[in-house]
């Protein structure tokens, strides 16, 4: 628990999102706003990963990549869910191929709202996620 | 020898949206590779259906979030000739600046993920430095950093001033250095050479024949641009050059696009200049259109964008098409990987500047007898209940 806070790895995970809110993602892990500071990098596989960002409007398909990812991830793991489509569905609710919001397939941690939200909202998500972590020792 | 099968993506280091290639290798060699989509499917056709022409606006400008102000102008200008209204000049001219920006920032992120892809990480970090000024810029002038979301029927939300305008030229000339800067990196540098140029080579009659738009078709020796063959927002008034080079290889195309981001800043700064007098924002939005139909035609960053929109008078659309640039680029070109090593697949992917966000709605329409649409919907169907 101890190294996720001090280095927690992040692993992106696009589940039908317009591009939007993983452009911002990439842009938040890129120098100008440094979220190395706080120890975190950008993981390539979910067995690296301590942190699952998820953004869009989650479809049946990648609903089902979604939960494969999240178990493949080793314990103790969290769950961003960043953008208005990944909480809600955004401006896609309601279509015929949305399976649901992501906290319906894996348990969300924290919730980073806008569309897209900034990068800086993204580095607070992460924040105030290691904050939480620190105080309660994590799930 | 034994062909192995390898999977890459839906989530991959490479790769940055979720798509599928299956790759089957003979040792290093790719002898084939076939393309399964479906992670991003959204609705959006049936989507802009079921909402009205205004709400509709958005919805489309969320087809992709890089080029969406490209997906906001082509439907704004589609439903303004259905309802008989005219923009008027400094809208236009407004528009035209935004999806240039656009087109800069689209191209530098290209530029960087290639980057990174061949493992020139500082290149990588340094370009997406320097695009966070053009974000700045759209912020500045939309208000938004990613969906510009400034275009309204009849005209745009909101007005330059003065003080902005100052504030984008002198920004405009630092993006024009570090650009060239980048350009400059890309022609000189030795691992890019080695890992791009002669690596996916689209010859000219191939390009052709395969329906290739956009940056990929340039690269290949034709100029085909939309902005100077069918004219639209403010580029009949605006001088441009359009790029292109005869290689055809994944190098030709980062250095068609380096090009044209030059083309943009210079588009972008002649907008602001000569930024028309008069009114840019519509006192009264239109609700209704007449029956009829209008196809309408944008060159996105990625190449041409084509809009069907169909209207039997009323609120909402009756049918809204949409050729995206990508769905024609990736899904045409799965026979260009064939030959090179296993480690050129992700470049030539990227080369392609792919946008999966734009691909995944059209896939399922075009898709519904082939046999691939029949693996996806099975995966469809498999709901898995968390």
């Amino acid at each position: 628990m101890k190294a996720i806070r001090y280095s927690p790895w992040v692993m992106h995970f696009n589940a039908g999102a317009c591009n939007g809110c993983d452009i911002e993602v990439l842009a938040a892990l890129t120098p100008f706003f440094d979220p190395e500071r706080l120890g975190v990098k950008l993981a390539p596989n979910p067995r690296h990963a301590d942190i699952i960002i998820v953004t869009g409007a989650l479809n049946k398909k990648a609903a089902e990549r979604l939960r494969r990812l999240y178990d493949q991830t080793p314990s103790p793991k969290f769950v961003i869910a960043c953008g208005a489509c990944a909480i809600s569905g955004g401006v896609f609710s309601g279509s015929y191929p949305l399976f649901s919001r992501a906290d319906s397939v894996v348990p969300v941690d924290v919730y980073v709202p806008g569309c897209p939200p900034r990068p800086e909202a993204v580095i607070y998500g992460i924040k105030k996620l290691l904050d939480r972590v620190g105080e309660h020792g994590g799930d | 020898m034994v062909i192995v099968e390898i999977p890459i993506g839906p989530q991959h280091p490479a790769l940055h949206e979720p798509i599928m290639l299956k790759v089957r290798t003979e040792g290093e060699e790719v002898v084939e590779v076939s393309v399964n989509t479906g992670y991003n499917h959204r609705g959006i056709e049936k989507l802009l259906e079921k909402n009205s022409w205004v709400r509709g606006m958005y919805i489309s400008g969320r087809v992709c979030g890089i080029c969406n102000a490209v997906h906001m102008q082509t439907y704004v200008q589609g439903v303004e000739k259905l309802m008989g209204v005219e923009p008027p000049p400094r809208a236009n001219y407004i528009r035209t600046l935004v999806m240039e920006l656009e087109r800069i920032h689209s191209h530098m992120l290209v530029a960087a993920v290639m980057a990174e892809i061949i493992g020139f990480d500082t290149l990588f970090m340094l370009l997406m430095r320097d695009r966070e000024r053009v974000m700045y810029l759209k912020e500045l002038v939309t208000g938004n950093r990613v969906h510009a979301d400034i275009h309204m029927l009849g005209g745009v939300k909101r007005d330059l001033d003065e003080v902005r305008r100052d504030r984008i030229l002198s920004e405009l000339k630092i993006v024009e250095e570090r650009i060239k800067y980048y350009m400059k990196v890309f022609e000189e540098d030795y691992t890019i050479m080695k890992r791009l140029s002669e690596v996916g080579v689209i010859r000219k009659s191939e390009a052709l024949r395969l329906s290739i738009v956009g940056p990929t078709l340039r690269a290949s020796g034709i100029k085909s641009d939309v902005r100077s063959d069918d004219p639209y927002a403010a580029y009949s008034e605006i001088p441009f050059n359009v790029v292109s080079r005869d290689e055809g290889d994944s190098w030709a195309r980062m250095m068609v696009r380096f090009g044209e981001a030059l083309e943009s800043v210079s588009i972008a700064r002649y907008t602001v200049e000569k930024l028309p007098q008069g009114p840019a924002i519509p006192k009264t939005i239109p609700r209704a259109t007449k029956p009829g139909e209008v196809i309408s035609r944008v060159e996105a960053p990625r190449g041409e964008l084509l809009y069907h929109i169909v209207s039997v008078g009323g609120a909402n659309p009756y049918r809204v098409k949409i050729r995206t640039p990508s769905f024609l680029n990736i899904l045409n070109t799965e026979k260009v990987y064939i030959g090179h090593r296993l480690a050129d697949v992700p470049v030539i992917f990227a080369s392609y500047d792919p946008c999966i966000s734009c691909t995944e709605r059209v896939m399922v329409i075009d898709e519904k007898s082939g046999k691939k649409t029949y693996v996806s919907m099975r995966d469809l169907a498999r709901v898995r209940v968390g």
